[in-house]
Protein backbone atom coordinates (compact mmCIF):
# COMPACT_ATOMS: atom_id res chain seq x y z
CA UNK A 1 0.00 0.00 0.00
CA UNK A 2 1.49 3.29 -1.14
CA UNK A 3 -0.02 6.08 0.95
CA UNK A 4 1.81 8.87 -0.84
CA UNK A 5 2.08 8.40 -4.64
CA UNK A 6 5.33 9.29 -6.43
CA UNK A 7 3.42 11.80 -8.60
CA UNK A 8 2.52 13.79 -5.46
CA UNK A 9 6.14 13.75 -4.30
CA UNK A 10 7.38 14.97 -7.70
CA UNK A 11 4.79 17.78 -7.75
CA UNK A 12 5.90 18.94 -4.29
CA UNK A 13 9.56 18.84 -5.33
CA UNK A 14 8.65 21.01 -8.35
CA UNK A 15 6.87 23.41 -5.96
CA UNK A 16 10.06 23.63 -3.87
CA UNK A 17 12.04 24.70 -6.95
CA UNK A 18 9.54 27.45 -7.85
CA UNK A 19 9.35 28.56 -4.20
CA UNK A 20 13.14 28.83 -3.92
CA UNK A 21 13.10 31.46 -6.67
CA UNK A 22 10.38 33.22 -4.67
CA UNK A 23 12.79 33.53 -1.74
CA UNK A 24 15.46 35.05 -4.00
CA UNK A 25 13.07 37.74 -5.25
CA UNK A 26 11.77 38.48 -1.72
CA UNK A 27 15.38 39.01 -0.64
CA UNK A 28 15.98 41.35 -3.60
CA UNK A 29 12.68 43.12 -2.88
CA UNK A 30 13.38 43.48 0.85
CA UNK A 31 16.51 45.51 -0.03
CA UNK A 32 14.22 48.17 -1.56
CA UNK A 33 12.58 48.65 1.87
CA UNK A 34 15.88 49.99 3.25
CA UNK A 35 15.06 53.17 1.35
CA UNK A 36 11.66 53.46 3.10
CA UNK A 37 8.52 51.44 3.66
CA UNK A 38 6.70 53.10 0.75
CA UNK A 39 8.92 51.02 -1.53
CA UNK A 40 6.85 47.96 -0.46
CA UNK A 41 5.35 47.95 -3.97
CA UNK A 42 8.30 46.97 -6.11
CA UNK A 43 8.44 44.41 -8.86
CA UNK A 44 10.96 42.18 -7.04
CA UNK A 45 8.59 41.71 -4.09
CA UNK A 46 5.60 41.34 -6.42
CA UNK A 47 7.36 38.67 -8.45
CA UNK A 48 8.54 36.92 -5.27
CA UNK A 49 4.98 36.75 -3.94
CA UNK A 50 3.74 35.59 -7.37
CA UNK A 51 6.34 32.79 -7.37
CA UNK A 52 5.31 31.72 -3.86
CA UNK A 53 1.66 31.66 -4.96
CA UNK A 54 2.60 29.88 -8.19
CA UNK A 55 4.54 27.25 -6.24
CA UNK A 56 1.39 26.46 -4.25
CA UNK A 57 -0.40 25.21 -7.41
CA UNK A 58 1.72 22.05 -7.94
CA UNK A 59 1.87 21.74 -4.13
CA UNK A 60 -1.95 21.72 -3.87
CA UNK A 61 -2.34 19.25 -6.74
CA UNK A 62 0.21 17.00 -5.04
CA UNK A 63 -1.51 17.40 -1.68
CA UNK A 64 -4.81 15.98 -3.00
CA UNK A 65 -3.30 12.53 -2.64
CA UNK A 66 -0.83 11.55 0.02
CA UNK A 67 0.08 12.51 3.55
CA UNK A 68 0.85 16.07 4.66
CA UNK A 69 3.45 14.73 7.11
CA UNK A 70 5.34 13.23 4.15
CA UNK A 71 4.79 15.90 1.50
CA UNK A 72 5.40 19.04 3.58
CA UNK A 73 8.93 18.07 4.73
CA UNK A 74 9.78 17.39 1.07
CA UNK A 75 9.53 21.17 0.52
CA UNK A 76 12.86 21.32 2.39
CA UNK A 77 14.53 20.51 -0.93
CA UNK A 78 14.03 24.25 -1.41
CA UNK A 79 17.00 24.82 0.96
CA UNK A 80 19.20 22.92 -1.46
CA UNK A 81 18.06 25.10 -4.37
CA UNK A 82 18.37 28.26 -2.22
CA UNK A 83 22.01 27.52 -1.40
CA UNK A 84 22.88 27.45 -5.08
CA UNK A 85 20.86 30.61 -5.85
CA UNK A 86 22.51 32.38 -2.87
CA UNK A 87 25.90 31.57 -4.37
CA UNK A 88 24.77 32.61 -7.84
CA UNK A 89 22.88 35.83 -7.04
CA UNK A 90 24.22 37.06 -3.67
CA UNK A 91 27.81 35.69 -3.82
CA UNK A 92 27.32 33.77 -0.56
CA UNK A 93 30.07 31.12 -0.47
CA UNK A 94 29.34 27.37 -0.53
CA UNK A 95 31.44 25.84 2.27
CA UNK A 96 32.07 22.21 3.29
CA UNK A 97 29.77 22.74 6.31
CA UNK A 98 26.97 23.90 4.03
CA UNK A 99 27.46 20.87 1.78
CA UNK A 100 27.31 18.68 4.90
CA UNK A 101 24.06 20.37 5.89
CA UNK A 102 22.64 19.77 2.42
CA UNK A 103 23.57 16.08 2.66
CA UNK A 104 21.62 15.85 5.93
CA UNK A 105 18.58 17.49 4.34
CA UNK A 106 18.75 15.23 1.29
CA UNK A 107 19.18 12.12 3.50
CA UNK A 108 16.18 13.33 5.54
CA UNK A 109 14.03 13.70 2.43
CA UNK A 110 14.96 10.16 1.33
CA UNK A 111 14.09 8.77 4.80
CA UNK A 112 10.73 10.58 4.80
CA UNK A 113 10.07 9.20 1.30
CA UNK A 114 10.83 5.68 2.56
CA UNK A 115 8.60 6.23 5.61
CA UNK A 116 5.74 7.36 3.40
CA UNK A 117 5.68 4.19 1.32
CA UNK B 1 34.00 40.85 13.29
CA UNK B 2 33.84 40.43 17.12
CA UNK B 3 36.58 42.97 17.77
CA UNK B 4 34.92 45.85 15.90
CA UNK B 5 33.15 48.80 17.60
CA UNK B 6 30.70 47.75 20.35
CA UNK B 7 27.74 49.99 19.51
CA UNK B 8 27.13 48.48 16.10
CA UNK B 9 27.05 44.78 17.10
CA UNK B 10 24.58 45.64 19.92
CA UNK B 11 22.32 47.34 17.45
CA UNK B 12 22.64 44.33 15.14
CA UNK B 13 21.85 41.97 18.05
CA UNK B 14 18.63 43.76 18.88
CA UNK B 15 17.45 43.87 15.28
CA UNK B 16 18.28 40.22 14.65
CA UNK B 17 16.43 39.20 17.85
CA UNK B 18 13.37 41.02 16.56
CA UNK B 19 13.79 39.13 13.29
CA UNK B 20 13.88 35.85 15.21
CA UNK B 21 10.55 36.61 16.95
CA UNK B 22 9.01 37.51 13.59
CA UNK B 23 10.25 34.27 12.06
CA UNK B 24 8.79 32.32 15.02
CA UNK B 25 5.47 33.96 14.10
CA UNK B 26 6.10 32.81 10.53
CA UNK B 27 6.29 29.16 11.64
CA UNK B 28 2.84 29.43 13.28
CA UNK B 29 1.34 30.99 10.13
CA UNK B 30 3.10 28.44 7.90
CA UNK B 31 1.91 25.42 9.89
CA UNK B 32 -1.69 26.72 9.96
CA UNK B 33 -1.46 27.36 6.20
CA UNK B 34 -0.36 23.77 5.49
CA UNK B 35 -3.25 22.26 7.44
CA UNK B 36 -5.78 24.60 5.80
CA UNK B 37 -4.33 23.95 2.32
CA UNK B 38 -4.50 20.18 2.90
CA UNK B 39 -8.18 20.51 3.93
CA UNK B 40 -8.81 22.78 0.92
CA UNK B 41 -6.95 20.50 -1.53
CA UNK B 42 -9.08 17.47 -0.64
CA UNK B 43 -12.32 19.47 -0.98
CA UNK B 44 -14.29 18.25 -4.05
CA UNK B 45 -13.85 20.64 -7.00
CA UNK B 46 -15.53 20.86 -10.42
CA UNK B 47 -13.48 19.69 -13.39
CA UNK B 48 -11.24 22.35 -14.98
CA UNK B 49 -10.24 22.11 -18.62
CA UNK B 50 -8.05 24.97 -19.88
CA UNK B 51 -9.22 24.23 -23.45
CA UNK B 52 -12.90 24.51 -22.49
CA UNK B 53 -13.72 28.07 -21.33
CA UNK B 54 -17.17 27.05 -20.05
CA UNK B 55 -15.42 25.19 -17.17
CA UNK B 56 -13.44 28.30 -16.08
CA UNK B 57 -16.14 30.22 -14.19
CA UNK B 58 -17.56 27.25 -12.21
CA UNK B 59 -13.99 26.35 -11.20
CA UNK B 60 -13.13 29.93 -10.19
CA UNK B 61 -16.37 30.25 -8.16
CA UNK B 62 -15.66 26.94 -6.43
CA UNK B 63 -12.05 28.05 -5.81
CA UNK B 64 -13.15 31.29 -4.12
CA UNK B 65 -15.89 29.40 -2.21
CA UNK B 66 -13.37 26.89 -0.85
CA UNK B 67 -12.97 28.78 2.42
CA UNK B 68 -10.27 26.46 3.81
CA UNK B 69 -8.17 27.11 0.72
CA UNK B 70 -8.79 30.88 0.94
CA UNK B 71 -7.88 30.90 4.66
CA UNK B 72 -4.80 28.80 3.84
CA UNK B 73 -3.67 31.42 1.35
CA UNK B 74 -4.36 34.18 3.91
CA UNK B 75 -2.11 32.39 6.42
CA UNK B 76 0.45 31.94 3.62
CA UNK B 77 0.36 35.70 2.92
CA UNK B 78 0.75 36.47 6.62
CA UNK B 79 3.78 34.20 6.62
CA UNK B 80 5.25 35.87 3.51
CA UNK B 81 4.65 39.39 4.87
CA UNK B 82 6.30 38.61 8.21
CA UNK B 83 9.21 36.96 6.37
CA UNK B 84 9.73 40.07 4.23
CA UNK B 85 9.90 42.23 7.37
CA UNK B 86 12.22 39.75 9.10
CA UNK B 87 14.54 39.67 6.07
CA UNK B 88 15.09 43.42 6.36
CA UNK B 89 17.41 42.92 9.33
CA UNK B 90 18.18 39.21 9.44
CA UNK B 91 20.08 37.07 6.97
CA UNK B 92 18.13 34.59 4.87
CA UNK B 93 20.52 31.83 5.86
CA UNK B 94 20.37 32.68 9.60
CA UNK B 95 16.59 32.83 9.85
CA UNK B 96 15.99 29.57 7.99
CA UNK B 97 16.90 27.25 10.91
CA UNK B 98 14.03 28.71 12.95
CA UNK B 99 11.60 28.09 10.11
CA UNK B 100 12.53 24.39 10.44
CA UNK B 101 10.31 24.34 13.56
CA UNK B 102 7.40 24.36 11.12
CA UNK B 103 8.14 20.68 10.33
CA UNK B 104 7.48 19.80 13.96
CA UNK B 105 4.19 21.75 14.07
CA UNK B 106 3.00 20.33 10.72
CA UNK B 107 3.72 16.73 11.74
CA UNK B 108 1.94 17.12 15.07
CA UNK B 109 -1.05 18.75 13.36
CA UNK B 110 -1.10 16.03 10.63
CA UNK B 111 -1.36 13.37 13.33
CA UNK B 112 -4.17 15.29 15.04
CA UNK B 113 -6.27 16.41 12.05
CA UNK B 114 -5.60 13.75 9.39
CA UNK B 115 -4.85 10.67 11.54
CA UNK B 116 -1.47 10.32 9.91
CA UNK B 117 0.90 8.01 11.69
CA UNK B 118 4.50 8.57 12.66
CA UNK B 119 7.04 5.86 11.96
CA UNK B 120 10.77 5.49 12.54
CA UNK B 121 11.68 6.57 8.98
CA UNK B 122 9.54 9.71 9.05
CA UNK B 123 10.83 10.70 12.50
CA UNK B 124 14.43 10.07 11.43
CA UNK B 125 13.85 12.00 8.21
CA UNK B 126 12.38 15.01 10.04
CA UNK B 127 15.24 14.97 12.54
CA UNK B 128 17.81 14.88 9.70
CA UNK B 129 16.07 17.74 7.87
CA UNK B 130 15.92 19.89 11.01
CA UNK B 131 19.56 19.03 11.83
CA UNK B 132 20.57 19.88 8.28
CA UNK B 133 18.72 23.19 8.30
CA UNK B 134 20.20 24.15 11.70
CA UNK B 135 23.69 23.25 10.48
CA UNK B 136 23.08 25.26 7.32
CA UNK B 137 22.25 28.30 9.45
CA UNK B 138 25.39 27.90 11.60
CA UNK B 139 27.58 27.29 8.57
CA UNK B 140 26.17 30.40 6.91
CA UNK B 141 26.70 32.55 10.02
CA UNK B 142 30.37 31.55 10.27
CA UNK B 143 31.14 32.19 6.62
Amino acid sequence: MSKTPLSSILLVLLASLIGSFGAVFLKLGAAHLNRGFRYILNWHLGFGVALFLGSSVPFLIGLRNGELSVLYPMVSLGYVWTLFWSRLFFDEPITKAKLGALSLILAGIVCIGVGGR
Amino acid sequence: MASSATAIPQQADRSSRKSIYMVLGCTVFAAAAQVLLKFGATHPMPRLSLADSSTWMPFLTALLGNYQLVLGYCAHSGNALLLILALRDGELSMLYPIIALTYVWVNLLSMYFFNEHMNVWKALGIALVIGGVALLGRASARA
